[in-house]
């Protein structure tokens, strides 16, 4: 039962997967179908170490804030088939704009997992360097909700200004792709890139991934029509899909992208999943959500029907072992290190303030050290 | 929010010049008719008003209108208003007389970008200053961008960026949707992609659907990215009264924006500083909100267009004294300027400092001052309390403490929602209120 919070489910919901893990593509799903061409089992098995590797992390970085280490932290348990699916769709030219529970995305584009958690353990407000090649395009962390759609916007503006859509070149045409929740859905800025994106056509795709709850408030407060036909009153397409079905987000995800790159302009998906845990760490869904909604999504859980695909596949025990295994890997090592993870220095909350030389940051600056040094050693 | 900002199209001084630029004069009945369509009507579109044509120029419109401003103003009691209005009003009809093609031998400020400005020394209002500084600094760097309402082929509601669209093209020059927030946040996402955007906001009330963007976001963004990008983003924004308008349109709030760090906050209060510090302020790699005093749009001052002698940041003895200290900046500069000249008529000997930067300020000049004259009047637009006046009164308490002869006075709009035009003459200083402050000054 999923009283509280139901949603008339459209019948055009894109789904390859059946929620036990069997293949069996939606009708609305033929579009998309040759996107899985792309893919081959290694892919697959990807996807599928991702899925672990990442619920492995938020396992651990959970631990980790239960333990005082983290400040707060906030966990991706459920949504891992929206968020892997959409990341391993996108190029590497192109660029992503997450709000702050995208720990899979990040991971899949090079940031340090340390990193993340750093963020949450008070050592930094952004915890990797978006101009770093290495990262691959993934922007900050965002937690004003919505604020991200915007400068996604922008930046896909600038890509067309750029004349990097359409070309016709596939290793050039690039886009952004935004992520945001359903309760970012009844935000202003949310509302205002909708309105930019399709007066100026960028290239850009709108993530929805509507896991149900804003913090304790159901979906069905921020909205009474169906997310994904929200972005249609302003010129953007949209589309629905099982959240939790990591290759319908993914071939849907690469279409669109696709679409985008070659100046078809912005469209929307809403990904139907479920934030299983709490909003954060300081939170008690308990107090607002059923366990009979629960276990309705436990039984669609994104690496359990994955898992049935793959063996479906013949994949065998030895590789959700390993898989497994490379899980708990990451996340020792993530617990090492993030215990080892200092104080950043003093100076830093002066430094970067401004991008040029400030005399009042400097003077506060100069004043702090010498306060400090006034009680002499280590201060 | 659309039909408010068309009744700004009906404050007389803009009123003026809109329809005078326009030349499309309308009946007191069209001009009602026209509220909700602003000067963007099909007509005023339609006559390729981008540029001034000299066919459709009709002096003796002019001139009626000119007069239809002076019986609005004679019937306002306040005799000075009236002197200030009707200086406006002539400035007005010369700038556009000489701005008709044909009659003026001497090349248009615009007309030269990449070669030696001919004269260097120009007079110009400040809407046109602004105006050449925005054409150079999108002439000097293809990343520069000009966004903002109605900026395209209206060339803003005060005509600060008229004929650039037309000269850039809709790639530089981008009138956006009506949406103050997605202005500053779609700016930031260019700026992170390496343009340098700079954002009219339409009037200074008008500034705050985007307050969000620009202070949890704009301003932070370098301290978040540890410096790794830049936000070279320019947020121009027309300042302060004077000009008779609606709610919302005359406000002065650049302590928000001065009490965010990360941001950078300057006000010119001439023609030559707004021709450069538009520049300045587009070339720096910081967020710079840029106040421009409405009251200042019109009047005409001399700009050197080769050199321009003081840096962004630095304020600035407008006038040297020896018995008290005024500090202003924006539209308060000449007010304090004028109270300096009544001084004198007395015998008293006003300094006046142009701080032109709020954030940050430029203490020494004032430090340096009061050193001198031991006395300091903050004069400032703006309500008094938790105002910028405030912070430069409590730091030159700090910091002049020993040189001061007298408690720091500030002389302020009132802590009251600015009130109706018909009152904001005496809501807002004027010279006699800043006497008023020399007078209990020098009383100790």
């Amino acid at each position: 039962m999923v009283a509280t919070n139901e949603i008339p489910r459209p019948a055009n919901t894109v789904q390859l997967l059946t929620a036990d893990g069997r293949f069996q593509p939606s009708e609305t799903s033929a579009e998309y179908l040759p996107y899985l061409e792309n893919l081959d089992e290694n892919d697959y098995r990807t996807f599928y170490r991702d899925m672990v590797r990442v619920r492995r992390f938020d396992d651990e970085a959970a631990n980790l804030q239960r333990q005082g280490q983290l400040g707060l932290w906030v966990p991706s348990h459920g949504q891992e088939g929206a968020q892997v699916g959409s990341a391993r769709a996108a190029k590497p030219q192109d660029h992503l704009f997450p709000s702050y529970r995208e720990h899979v995305v990040g991971l899949i584009r090079g940031v340090d997992p340390v990193g993340i958690v750093g963020v949450f353990r008070g050592v930094a407000h952004g915890g990797w360097d978006p101009t770093d090649p290495a990262i691959g395009n993934f922007h900050l962390y965002t937690l004003v909700i919505g604020s991200q759609s915007l400068h996604a916007t922008g930046y896909a503006m600038g890509m067309k200004l750029d004349g990097k859509v359409g070309t016709g070149d596939p290793t050039q045409d690039a886009a952004t792709i935004v992520y945001f929740g359903d309760g970012a859905t009844s935000q202003g800025d949310v509302n205002e890139a909708y309105v930019f994106a399709a007066s100026y056509q960028t290239p850009q795709v709108f993530f929805l991934q509507n896991n149900h709850w804003a913090i304790s408030v159901p979906v069905s407060t921020q909205s009474r029509t169906p997310l994904y036909l929200r972005s249609s009153g302003f010129g953007i397409p949209g589309v629905q899909i099982d959240g939790n079905d990591v290759l319908a987000a993914y071939a849907v995800t690469a279409k669109h992208l696709d679409d985008a790159r070659t100046g078809e302009g912005p469209s929307m998906i809403e990904a139907l999943t479920y934030r299983m845990g709490a909003h954060t760490s300081s939170d008690d869904p308990s107090k607002y959500r059923s366990d009979d909604e629960l276990a309705y999504w436990a039984e669609r859980d994104p690496i359990l029907r994955f898992r049935v695909f793959l063996e479906e596949q013949g994949v065998g025990q030895a590789f959700f072992d390993s898989a497994d295994e490379e899980a708990a890997d990451l996340a020792a090592d993530v617990r090492k290190r993030t215990l080892a993870l200092t104080p950043p220095p003093v100076a830093s909350m002066f430094q970067h303030v401004y991008s040029e030389p400030h005399p009042v940051t400097e003077e506060q600056q100069r004043w702090f050290e010498e306060y400090e040094s006034s009680f002499g050693g280590d201060a | 929010m659309s039909e408010v900002r068309s009744e700004a199209d009906y404050s007389e001084a803009e009123y003026v010049e809109a329809e005078l630029i326009e030349g499309e004069p309308g009946s007191d009945a069209d001009e009602n008719e026209d509220q909700g369509g602003d000067e963007s009507s099909p007509d005023a579109a339609s006559s390729d008003s981008t540029s001034f044509d000299s066919a459709d120029f009709d002096s003796t419109l002019l001139d009626t209108q000119a007069i239809d401003v002076v019986e609005i103003i004679e019937s306002d009691p306040d005799a000075r208003v009236l002197e200030e209005h009707v200086a406006e009003q002539e400035w007005t009809r010369e700038f556009v007389i000489e701005d008709e093609p044909g009659e003026d031998p001497s090349p248009a400020p615009e007309a030269t970008v990449d070669a030696p400005p001919e004269p260097r020394i120009q007079s110009l209002p400040m809407v046109k200053a602004l105006n050449a500084g925005l054409r150079r600094a999108l002439a000097d760097d293809p990343r520069v961008l000009l966004m903002g309402e109605d900026i395209g082929p209206l060339g803003g509601v005060f005509r600060v960026t008229e004929g650039l669209q037309k000269e850039f093209g809709t790639q530089r020059v981008m009138d956006t949707p009506l949406a103050e927030a997605g202005i500053i946040g779609t700016a930031i996402g260019l700026a992170m992609r390496g343009y340098r955007p700079v954002l009219e906001i339409q009037f200074n009330g008008f500034v705050f659907p985007g307050f969000d963007q620009i202070t949890t976001q704009l301003a932070k963004m370098t301290n978040r990215h540890s410096g790794k990008m830049a936000f070279p983003v320019v947020i121009r924004i027309p300042h302060g009264g004077h000009i008779g308008a609606v709610e919302h349109h005359q406000e002065a709030p650049e302590a928000y924006f001065a009490h965010t760090a990360g941001l950078r906050v300057v006000a010119p209060s001439t023609p030559h500083d707004a021709y450069w510090m538009i520049q300045e302020a587009i070339r720096s790699d910081d967020p710079v909100v840029f106040f421009e005093p409405m009251s200042r749009y019109w009047p005409k001052g001399e700009v050197d267009l080769v050199e321009n002698g003081t840096p962004l940041h630095a304020s600035r003895v407008v006038r040297t004294g020896t018995d008290a200290t005024i500090v202003a900046w924006a539209g308060m500069v000449s007010v304090a300027l004028r109270a300096a000249e009544l001084a004198a008529e007395e015998g008293r000997s006003l300094e006046v400092i142009d701080l032109r930067s709020l954030s940050p300020v430029d203490y020494g000049p004032v430090i340096a001052s009061v050193q001198k004259t031991g006395r300091l009047i903050v004069a400032q637009e703006a309500p008094g309390n938790v105002s910028v006046g405030s912070e430069v009164a409590a730091t030159l308490a700090e910091k002049a403490f020993y040189s001061l002869e007298a408690p720091v006075l500030r002389v302020s709009g009132f802590d009251v929602p600015f009130p109706p035009a018909n009152l904001e003459e005496l809501y807002l200083p004027d010279a006699d209120r800043i006497l008023e402050a020399v007078d209990r000054a020098l009383a100790y």
